[in-house]
């Protein structure tokens, strides 16, 4: 109990953090966000004094009120769920944008993410049991693909498969003229064609870290004493492998995995960008184009909160599959 | 633009390796076996490196535009010209020194901090320890390249050196981790608790009884983040968020991109600032494992002498393992 608070409270400091990294940002910033923003809005129509207030809330202005007073209304702000609206996509406010694209990001990255995990540790324990063989020589290939730039990978596989053989659309997230978003059988079936070489990409790119990392574990952990007991008493290979070796082997990975969730959701920006994905990294990329700040800040904040969120959720989990770290608390 | 998980990197990792090379006596100091992974990795780096250096020094003007564009390898052009005609191998020669610069200088940047957060905390210990620790954790928490966009969509004119300090500061955290888990193992062992009864100041404690033995580690760690920053730069540049007016393996794609290389065929605009970054990129890793192999000796695949003392050839140890399977 006393672990779990602690880890609680690490969380609700770091969620803290950003939220206040979100409110100093702009303000720290050269340049005036807040005079580019009201520019932009005024081109669609007069701006109301609510909008107004609540945009210089998000970016700071020189209204004369004390740093200390805009924090709290600021904080007051986010608590009432206003971001702002988007100037890029007027008059949506930029809650809706986000709730609009975060799904198609969820769905993409983090199923592919997933899959790499399974498939890299799977491998790597393969690796690892039988050291020396043909898998574990194959290592340093998929290391290699490590040190490919992920861009550069999807690029060409994308000039591969997209353009040269015609396998595979060339970008966007479904196709947007013959099919009707909803739950039918063409839409789903289209956002799965679209959505397999992204996917694809993430995989190969991230998979080797995965096996290279389980792999090493593994031939620490067969070098331990209990494996010899447990070969000496008889248990079968598999058993050996899997219930006494994998399974401590594996925990860095699950560490690993909540630390690589941060570089999820980087790599989903490179990754949209590429495929012109309709997630939040495109948006996120759109905003930056069309210097709709308040969208920029709304996907930051929405981002950092989810990759906080994912890893409390492994926190939690490792101290399910890791007894020890429940003990030392 | 995943996570590299290699062993150093793993606090569980280092914690168990307490009582190799590190720990023993000064003359025996840190040396990688001259394996073959560490001598590949060493020469391609070492040619890069020596590209960069020297290879704008006789190349042409890279941003010179002439009338001959997207024409393929060949005379005049080693590596072929972009769509307005400038000179592909010339724009990599640039491209390596920029990349390479940023890669080092951020380098040196993400060691200093790492250092400063994960030995002066780990040392200190108490309140100092525990406050250097949470901010460690939260700036690992915070994810990366959306701050790194963030903060540069602010700035219209960026220098690269901006870039190279953003990157830093974001990219620092992960290591200074690691750095503290082993610091704490080496804090607690006898010599140091010797040096401090006799009376050696603080500083010196740490920069000449600590520092020696953290030493492989730092290297590995170096490493680690050029790697990050060359391909965390090279990002940046792609999205079109890179420094103004430089010249990187990252602006390079960005540009052959913007300038429709794939649907035109242009390979040679495009495969070679990808392929230098992907073989630096592996020959650093290469340099890692070496160093991962010397700190842990639990990753080799057998030491000779062990192999001697039992008297067997490898081909009987495989029939030995074999068997016991």
């Amino acid at each position: 109990m006393k672990t779990l608070a602690r880890r609680l409270g690490f969380y609700v400091v770091a969620l803290w953090a950003a939220v206040s990294l979100n409110f100093l940002i702009p303000r720290l910033m050269p340049g005036n966000p807040v005079d580019i923003m009201l520019s932009k809005l005024a081109q669609h129509g007069p701006v109301t004094p609510a909008t107004r207030q609540s945009i210089e809330l998000l970016l700071g202005a020189d209204s004369g009120e004390p740093l200390w007073k805009q924090y709290v209304e600021y904080l007051g702000q986010l608590l009432h769920g206003d971001l702002g609206i988007s100037v890029s996509q007027y008059p949506t406010p930029v809650t809706t944008v986000i709730a609009q694209t975060l799904p198609w990001t969820i769905g993409l990255v983090g199923l592919a993410t997933v899959v790499s995990f399974v498939l890299g540790v799977g491998l790597g324990t393969l690796a690892g049991w039988k050291r020396g063989s043909w898998l574990d020589s194959f290592i340093p290939v998929t290391t290699m693909f490590q040190s490919i730039p992920y861009f550069w990978l999807a690029l060409i596989l994308l000039y591969l498969f997209g353009s040269v053989w015609m396998i595979s659309p060339l970008n966007g997230g479904y196709d947007v003229y013959d099919t009707m978003p909803g739950w039918n059988l063409p839409f789903i079936g289209s956002v799965i064609s679209h959505g397999i070489l992204p996917a694809a990409t993430i995989v190969i790119s991230s998979v080797g870290g995965w096996m290279l990392g389980m792999r090493n574990m593994m031939v620490s952990t067969l070098a331990e004493d209990y494996i010899v007991t447990a070969e000496a008493k008889g248990l079968r290979p598999g058993r050996v492998m899997r219930t006494y070796a994998a399974r401590n082997a594996v925990l860095p990975s699950v560490a690993g995995f909540a630390i690589s969730l941060g570089f999820v959701v980087a790599g989903s920006i490179v990754t949209e960008s590429v495929f012109s994905y309709p997630g939040i990294g495109s948006a996120l990329m759109g905003a930056v184009g069309s210097n709709d700040y308040a969208l920029m800040q709304g996907i930051f904040l929405v981002i950092t909160l989810s990759v906080l969120g994912a890893n409390f959720v492994v926190d939690l989990l490792y101290a399910v599959i890791d007894p020890r770290t429940r003990q030392r608390g | 633009m995943s996570l590299i998980l290699t062993e150093s990197t793993r606090p569980e990792a280092v914690e168990s390796t307490e009582h190799v090379p590190g720990a023993a006596p000064r003359r025996r100091r840190f040396r990688p076996r001259l394996t073959v992974k560490l001598v590949v990795g060493v020469t391609i780096v070492a040619v890069i490196g020596l590209f960069a250096i020297f290879g704008p020094m006789v190349v042409q003007d890279p941003s010179a535009i002439s009338d001959v564009g997207l024409q393929p390898p060949g005379d005049g052009h080693l590596l072929g010209t972009t769509q307005t005609g400038q000179d592909v191998f010339a724009q990599l020669a640039y491209a390596s020194r920029g990349s390479l610069t940023i890669g080092v200088v951020v380098g040196v940047l993400t060691l200093l901090l790492s250092s400063l957060f994960g030995i002066v905390g780990a040392y200190a210990g108490g309140v100092t320890d525990e406050l250097f620790n949470l901010f460690t954790n939260i700036a690992l928490v915070i994810p990366g390249l959306p701050l790194v966009i963030i903060i540069s969509s602010y700035v219209p004119n960026k220098s690269v050196w901006l870039i190279a300090v953003v990157l830093a500061i974001t990219g620092w955290a992960g290591s200074a981790r690691v750095i503290r888990g082993f610091t704490l193992s080496v804090r607690g062992r006898d010599y140091v608790l010797a040096s401090k009864v006799a009376g050696e100041r603080t500083w010196r404690v740490i920069l000449v009884e600590i520092l020696p033995n953290l030493l492989p580690l730092l290297a590995s760690q170096f490493v680690f983040a050029t790697v990050f920053a060359i391909l965390g730069e090279a990002g940046l540049s792609f999205l079109g968020l890179g420094a103004t007016n430089s010249f990187t393996w990252g602006t390079m794609l960005y540009y052959a991109q913007n300038g429709l290389a794939l649907r035109l065929g242009a390979w040679w605009w495009f495969v070679p600032p990808g392929l230098m970054l992907a073989v630096f990129g592996a020959a650093l890793s290469l340099i890692n494992f070496s160093i991962d192999e010397a700190i842990n000796p639990k990753l080799r695949s057998q030491t000779r002498s062990q192999r001697k003392s039992w008297r067997l050839s490898e081909a009987q140890l495989e029939d030995v393992k074999e068997d016991s399977l």
